[in-house]
């Protein structure tokens, strides 16, 4: 059964559940009328707050995710989830478990929530989740939860995408060796300490505001808060709430939000260029000129860099054409 | 690229036995499938809006509880209620042949997979269906 993208734009908008999943379905599978689709929402996006929760796995990210959008939901506004788990590279299945730990959230029609396999993407997010941040945002929903692939050092991602970025971690997780390891530290705009009735909480609590003390300054003087918080119990996550408000409004006081946002688009344009790129190239490659240098690059005629950028000139060339 | 079989599988009621259905999960993730698991204790209505939301092609249900004909009926209802009737449904657990028969012949599941069935007829199923 296919659907026509205009009657899916409007299904879309009019708050069709069903017709949001099924954009979604074909947003992951790189459907062409998806692309359609998107084309005539994009002018509907920009309204929602998009706030990443990222950090190891088994930190607790989904059950915070959880609580957080029943806080939401408490205080009336509307709430996507996104749920990003990784895909296995060696059979391409997946199997994702976040709903489970979600299961207070089922039932209410204002929240959306979405599984998603990683597909191949590294960074703790798939190449769609944009995509399907952008649709939720058009969907009507005020927040977008966006819960990476149980992170530790490298997927760092989402911070191209979530306007507010909670790094999620728990007592015992590591020594603060583990925690000044560049990437993870200087992503995160809340920080939070999960499952904080363990012991060595305090402890852990103590390290990550040392480390924070000493990160330069981050962009517009925002001093990121460590929470501490026991998900399961619901414990601290009004402060965790209050937290991801506060640099809301930081965004905007400081005028700092537009400049996000430039960022955001900016990630985006670069990320669909990327393939766009790599697939024409791909082609090139796969035509005449394109052949002969690969056949050229066989015979050490020409080295790879050299190479790149003749194709670099083809594409340009033909372009311009 | 490549369209990707997506699979929910579901506990509806009370019924706390997941073993099976997780080995089926595992099963069908190493077959390539993107395979989604509710939890245990779901009620029908929250289990078909789950599966809506996640546009899945499959609906695996799980039942070993014995309420199989009160549960199945009422999951299969609302898909159709719901606009969802081209989902595939599937189930499993200790389900008495008469049973199935019934539900397979009047309430929209596809086929009754029971126990000692091997994971790999499921997954052939499933592929073979949604070719």
């Amino acid at each position: 059964m296919r659907d026509a993208p205009k009657d899916l734009y409007e299904r879309v908008l009019k708050g069709d559940r069903r017709a949001a999943a099924r954009l979604i379905t074909m947003v992951e599978n790189g459907d062409r009328d998806a692309r359609e689709v998107l084309r005539m929402l994009h002018s509907r996006t920009g309204r929602a707050h998009i706030v990443g929760l990222t950090g190891s796995p088994g930190s607790g990210k989904s059950t915070l995710a959880c609580r957080l959008a029943q806080g939401y939901r408490a205080a009336g506004k509307t709430v996507g989830v996104i749920c990003v788990d990784p895909t296995s590279p060696f059979t391409g299945g997946a199997l994702l478990g976040d709903r489970v730990r979600m299961q207070e959230l089922a039932g209410d029609p204002e929240v959306f929530i979405r599984s998603m396999g990683s597909r191949g993407a590294l960074g703790g997010l798939s190449v769609a989740t944009n995509d399907v941040i952008n649709i939720l945002d058009a969907f009507g929903k005020d927040l977008v939860i966006v819960e990476t692939v149980g992170a530790g050092q490298v997927e760092i991602e989402i911070v191209k995408y979530a306007h507010t970025c909670c790094v999620v971690t728990m007592p015992g997780a590591g020594d603060e060796i583990q925690a000044i390891k560049a990437g993870i530290l200087e992503i995160g705009d809340v920080f939070v300490v999960n499952k904080a009735d363990r012991e060595g909480a305090q402890r852990t609590l103590a390290d990550l505001e040392m480390m924070l003390e000493t990160r330069p300054g981050g962009p517009g003087d925002w001093k990121p808060p460590v929470v501490a918080t026991v998900a399961l119990e619901g414990e601290g996550v009004d402060e965790l709430e209050r937290a991801i408000e506060r640099h809301s409004a930081h965004l905007l006081e400081s005028g700092m939000m537009a400049e996000k946002t430039e960022q955001r688009m900016k990630a985006e344009l670069l990320g669909i260029l990327d393939l766009m790129v790599s697939r024409e190239a791909g082609r090139a490659l796969e035509e005449g000129e394109g052949k002969e240098l690969v056949r050229r690059m066989a015979e050490r005629q020409i080295d790879p860099h050299s190479a790149a950028e003749e194709v670099v000139k083809y594409l340009l060339k033909r372009a311009g054409n | 690229m490549d369209r990707k079989i997506r699979v929910f599988l579901c506990k509806p009621g009370l019924d706390g036995h997941d073993r099976g259905v997780l080995i089926v999960g595992q099963a069908l993730r190493d077959a390539g499938m993107e395979v989604i698991y509710s939890g245990l204790k779901q009620t029908s209505e929250n289990l078909v809006e789950a599966a809506i939301q996640e546009d899945v092609d499959v609906l695996g249900i799980s039942l070993l509880s014995g309420a199989h004909m009160a549960l199945i009926p009422r999951i299969t209802e609302l898909l159709v209620e719901r606009g969802a009737e081209d989902m595939l449904v599937i189930a499993g657990g200790v389900i008495p042949p008469d049973d199935a028969e019934v539900l397979v012949r009047e309430h929209g599941v596809a086929r009754i997979f029971g126990p000692g069935t091997n994971t790999s007829d499921i997954v052939d199923f499933l592929a073979e269906r949604l070719k």
